[in-house]
């Protein structure tokens, strides 16, 4: 954003430059949903859009805490530079929704540089947990100490804002032999109760770690009884459901309803199918900060379109 | 990181021992000692390596009283459980181990808590 646009060296602000400075940080993807489908609009005037008439938060995932390993040897540094571009943004979002594994072994150090680095962003978070935020000794008690308070089970809730209803589901707990992630009978009892009163024009977003849908059964990305959940979401006009787990991008627009997943502030994953497991993806150290990143979700009060821009960590 | 011990490696030791002194306990109350007792408490311990998220072998096949090791070389957390809750290991982190010692004869299908496509079984011989 600091580097000097050639054609911006006449002082006036050039298209450019100023999407540059608009879309912060943004190699990624603009699109916008209308009805259930996906629009693309032009950079600039979408995120004009956005400041003058809507509240914005973003979708931040997968930071692996502890994780050392040869694909990232600090992830820590990696989600402090994630932080660095939130604080500098223009535009204040209003929080961060974590869609989980925000640590690499549930270790109590993890948490302690996890919260430190987000405190830095004078930020709310709101957090699912991950398969890895609940391997302590107690199987996720450590989560809900630190995270669990005012939410139901394993740890979902939900709230309101701006008149979009949110929505944290926990899909990592009580995992089945053979099985995908799982939300469980009383989750979804306690989500059909949740959305009871909401009338259909509401916009929901959902946000949990695993995909809701099955993106790729062969490495268990996917959610057991997803579709369940689904169906109870299907009679609103704008559901977004924003997922992370996979540390890539991945979309899907199936009528109303919006499927994202973020990418990792940690490290990048293979592409389905494309490595013989879903480990840690290597690759040259040169390269890994334009497969790292976040998301900033702009919800517009005029109709019920959500705006998401993915950004990475290279620019 | 500081390397983890490996989990529940002084539980096997202990089941081991016990399962000496039982067997003595066992022959000196009845005044004989079986063979098989002797072999189910000297059986060679086997190995099961976790590598690109699968189970290696899948399918292990071992005598009674046989201490089975599983070692993670992933750059991600396993953890290895019993499908009937029988055993249960901790997360395990790259090259962590969990031992568990088989008794009885049986089939025992297991999978990873955190990743539970992945799946193995054990099938003990009397």
């Amino acid at each position: 954003m600091t580097r000097k646009s050639p054609d911006a060296d006449d002082g006036k602000l050039t298209r450019r430059h100023a999407l540059e400075c608009m879309v912060w940080a943004g190699t990624g993807v603009l699109w916008t949903m209308s009805g259930g489908v996906p629009v693309a609009r032009g950079l600039l005037g979408e995120a004009k859009a956005a400041t003058e008439t809507g509240f914005s938060f973003l979708q931040m995932s997968d930071s692996h805490i502890g994780f050392n390993k040869a694909a990232n040897p600090d992830a820590l540094a990696t989600l402090r530079e994630a932080v660095a571009k939130v604080k500098a943004l223009a535009v204040k979002p209003s929080y961060i929704i974590h869609t989980g594994d925000i640590t690499h072994l549930s270790k109590s150090s993890e948490f302690d540089n996890a919260d430190q680095v987000f405190g830095e962003t004078g930020l709310r978070v709101h957090y699912v947990p991950g398969e890895h935020d609940i391997i302590d000794e107690a199987r996720g008690q450590a989560y809900l100490d630190r995270y669990g308070k005012g939410s139901k089970g394993a740890g979902w809730y939900s709230f309101d804002d701006h008149g979009v209803h949110f929505i944290g589901l926990v899909n990592v707990v009580d995992l089945k032999s053979g099985g995908l992630g799982n939300l469980g009978a009383e989750q979804l009892a306690w989500l059909a109760d949740d959305l009871r009163d909401k009338s259909s024009s509401t916009p929901i977003v959902v946000f949990a770690h695993i995909p809701l849908y099955v993106l790729y059964e062969q490495w268990g990305w996917g959610t057991e009884d997803g579709t369940r959940a689904l169906a109870l979401l299907k009679r609103f006009g704008s559901v977004t459901v924003l997922n992370g787990h996979i540390h890539q991008l991945a979309q899907k627009v199936e009528g109303n309803m919006t499927f994202h997943t973020a990418l990792s502030t940690a490290f990048p994953q293979p592409a389905p199918g494309s490595a013989p497991s879903p480990g840690p993806m290597v690759v040259p150290s040169e390269k890994l900060r334009s497969m790292l990143g976040l998301s900033s979700v702009t919800v517009r009060q005029t109709g019920t379109p959500l705006a998401i821009v993915d950004s990475t960590l290279d620019r | 990181m500081t390397p983890q011990p490996h989990h529940d490696s002084r539980p096997s030791d202990r089941n081991f021992r016990l399962a000496i002194v039982l067997a003595i306990a066992t022959g000196l109350g009845t005044g004989v000692l079986t063979a098989r007792q002797v072999l189910a408490a000297t059986a060679a311990p086997a190995a099961v390596t976790i590598d690109n998220f699968t189970f290696g072998p899948a399918n292990l096949t071992v005598p009674a009283g046989t201490t089975v090791t599983w070692t993670n070389r992933d750059d991600i957390p396993h953890s290895v459980v019993a499908t009937d809750k029988a055993f249960r290991s901790a997360a395990l982190d790259t090259n962590d181990s969990y031992s568990f010692t088989f008794r009885t004869a049986g089939t025992f299908a297991y999978f990873c808590g955190l990743h539970p496509h992945m799946t193995g079984k054990v099938t003990v011989t009397p």
